[in-house]
């Protein structure tokens, strides 16, 4: 296929992704306002009072970036699990398969509609969050861009879960007991330097905890960590993820018999 | 002429260690109306699954319109249009998208995409259900819709494995009529069926396949004449309880007003239909008892299980 032919490839199933979780907008985009809506309520105008200051910002301004990274990273995650994983389930993947479509245009299409639907629910979030704080960006550039670079993560990291998928139960279970685990110990609702020494080395394993941070610094200016560590941390899993879920389609795992 | 599908050596060893496909060799001329024929498991589908690149090949060859697929997988997968056993679409999506998606995965500009789109939805008689989410169609829509989303990107072989399974009579005559249509456009067609009429109806060459080996590969004529009889059945007018003697044929009452007779090929009929008249017998109807070609398949079939059964006791009787 010619270059022109793999862009229009590339958006079609772009758009298809797009169209998909928009038409079922009440059960992709509205949970992830609602909840952090709640978690505002909850944390911080009811139970932040009481906590006080967090590295020098009210409870509530301290926690707004993570909440805002925790739902792009759940939905982008979700968006692309669920969409491949329904993709084989009713066979429709080989309408792809079947195509001249080249795999890494199929992974593109795939990763860029959980990046569309990590980044429209991230929006939706940052709404809210103008409803319950003063939210401002100081790096304008390094808030968008950590939310762009975790989306695209763990858009892979979904699709990487909906290769090995076997059963809708198996969709489910990676984000529950591993990937919520890792967002709320993630620095999310906390400063790491609150945990004791052990459990701050601890959490340095935790790469969440490096997109909490560096998204953190673009919106207050403050961080835990390093941002160009960060920067990095993402990239290398941006890369190896990539690498391996092409590496999955090329070999036909779970799609190919 | 020019050979739209040419495999060789084909073999298919399943994770499971099933030797779906023996080393297969097959030749599809293009243009051609192609039966590929066997019982439920003899490999069909595993054949079709290689070719249309959903299932990998152990070893062999697979050209399509000369393009090796292990060499220039992309073009080769171009030729191709695929309409596979099952359901195999997003049921949530409207028709309209299926067929536009699919043609945006061959590179088809958006523009050109549509207006294909409603040429095939016209053509296949579903132009008025095209916003409709594809999973409310009715079992004979949903067929049509997949033979839709295969053609437009308008293939030079379009692969049919059983289209017409679950459609009623006419809905299936009216594919038929259709697909003679593309054929003689010049699309060259690979057809799997279990209904072995339609076959022989729209076919011209066959190859019937079991237990993962080629066990016939030649044209429909050459095929059907090796039946050497016909069974065709009478249906009478009249009530009987002896049949007169007819020499020449052999005949069997079946009950008091149906007579079954076994006509050699070439043997002149009028002669029966002379007696049954001398003997005041009225024939109201005659038709095959059954299919010729099912007859020949069935044949087939039997004697390479038949073979294979032979083998497995000769091997059973020598490791005793």
């Amino acid at each position: 296929m010619t270059l022109h032919e793999n862009v229009i490839a590339y958006y079609t199933i772009l758009i298809k992704e797009i169209r998909r979780f928009s038409r079922i907008w009440i059960q992709t985009i509205l949970p992830a306002m609602v909840t952090t809506a709640l978690y505002f309520i909850i944390f911080g105008n009811l139970i932040g009072k009481q906590i006080g200051d967090m590295e020098g910002f009210t409870y509530l301004d301290y926690i707004v970036p993570g909440l805002i990274l925790m739902s792009i990273i759940t939905n982008s995650y979700a968006n692309v699990v669920s969409s491949f994983y329904s993709a084989k389930f009713q066979r429709n993947i080989e309408e792809m398969l079947i195509s001249p479509t080249p795999n890494y245009v199929i992974l593109l299409g795939f990763v860029s509609g959980g990046v569309a639907r990590g980044m429209a629910v991230g929006l939706a979030v940052t709404i809210v969050a103008a409803f319950f704080s003063n939210i401002e960006f100081n790096h304008f550039f390094i808030v968008v861009s950590i939310a762009f670079l975790t989306a695209i993560l763990f858009s892979l990291a979904g699709f990487i879960n909906g290769v090995f998928a076997k059963s809708f139960d198996d969709i489910s279970i990676v984000p529950t007991f591993i990937l919520a685990p890792l967002t709320y110990l993630g620095g999310i609702f906390y400063s790491i330097s609150v945990l004791p020494e052990f459990w701050q080395t601890a959490s340095l394993a935790n790469p969440i905890l490096y997109m909490v941070s560096a998204f953190r610094y673009g919106v207050l200016g403050a961080s835990d960590i390093n941002v160009w560590v960060s920067y990095s941390i993402i990239i290398g899993f941006i890369i190896a993820l990539f690498g391996f879920s092409l590496y999955l389609l090329e070999k036909g795992h779970g799609i190919r018999s | 002429m020019t050979v739209a599908l040419s495999i060789k050596q084909l073999k298919k060893t399943y994770r499971n260690g099933v030797e779906a496909l023996k080393g297969i060799d097959l030749d599809v001329d293009e243009g051609d109306f192609f039966a590929l024929l066997g019982p439920n498991g003899a490999g069909k589908s595993t054949v079709i699954g290689i070719v249309a690149s959903l299932v990998n090949k152990t070893s062999g060859k697979v050209l399509i319109h000369n393009t090796d697929t292990d060499k220039a997988l992309s073009k080769a997968k171009s030729y191709i249009g695929l309409v596979p056993q099952e359901f195999n679409f997003n049921v949530f999506e409207p028709v309209e998208e299926i067929i536009w998606n699919q043609a945006g995965y061959y590179g088809i500009d958006r523009k050109i995409a549509k207006q294909r789109t409603e040429r095939c939805l016209k053509q296949l008689g579903l132009w008025g259900k095209r916003r409709d989410a594809a999973g409310v169609l009715s079992g004979g829509m949903k067929r049509r819709l997949m033979i839709a989303r295969a053609l437009v990107h308008e293939p030079k072989l379009l692969i049919l494995d059983e289209p017409t399974a679950g459609v009623d009579l006419e809905i299936r005559h009216s594919m038929w009529g259709f697909l003679r249509d593309i054929n003689a456009n010049g699309t060259t067609i690979i057809l799997t069926t279990h209904y072995l009429e339609e076959a022989e109806n729209l076919c011209r060459n066959i190859a019937i396949i079991d237990h993962g080996e080629l066990v016939e590969n030649t044209s429909m004529k050459a095929l059907l004449q090796q039946l050497h009889f016909d069974t065709f059945v009478l249906d009478l007018g009249t009530t009987i309880n002896k049949l007169p003697d007819t020499p020449g044929f052999a005949t069997t009452l079946v009950d008091a007003t149906t007579i079954e007779v076994e006509v050699a090929q070439r043997q002149k009929i009028n002669k029966l239909f002379e007696i049954l008249s001398e003997n005041h017998i009225d024939v109201l109807s005659m038709r095959n008892k059954t299919n010729r070609l099912e007859q020949l398949f069935m044949r087939l079939v039997s004697s390479s299980r038949r073979e294979e059964m032979q083998n497995e006791n000769r091997v059973a009787h020598d490791a005793a």
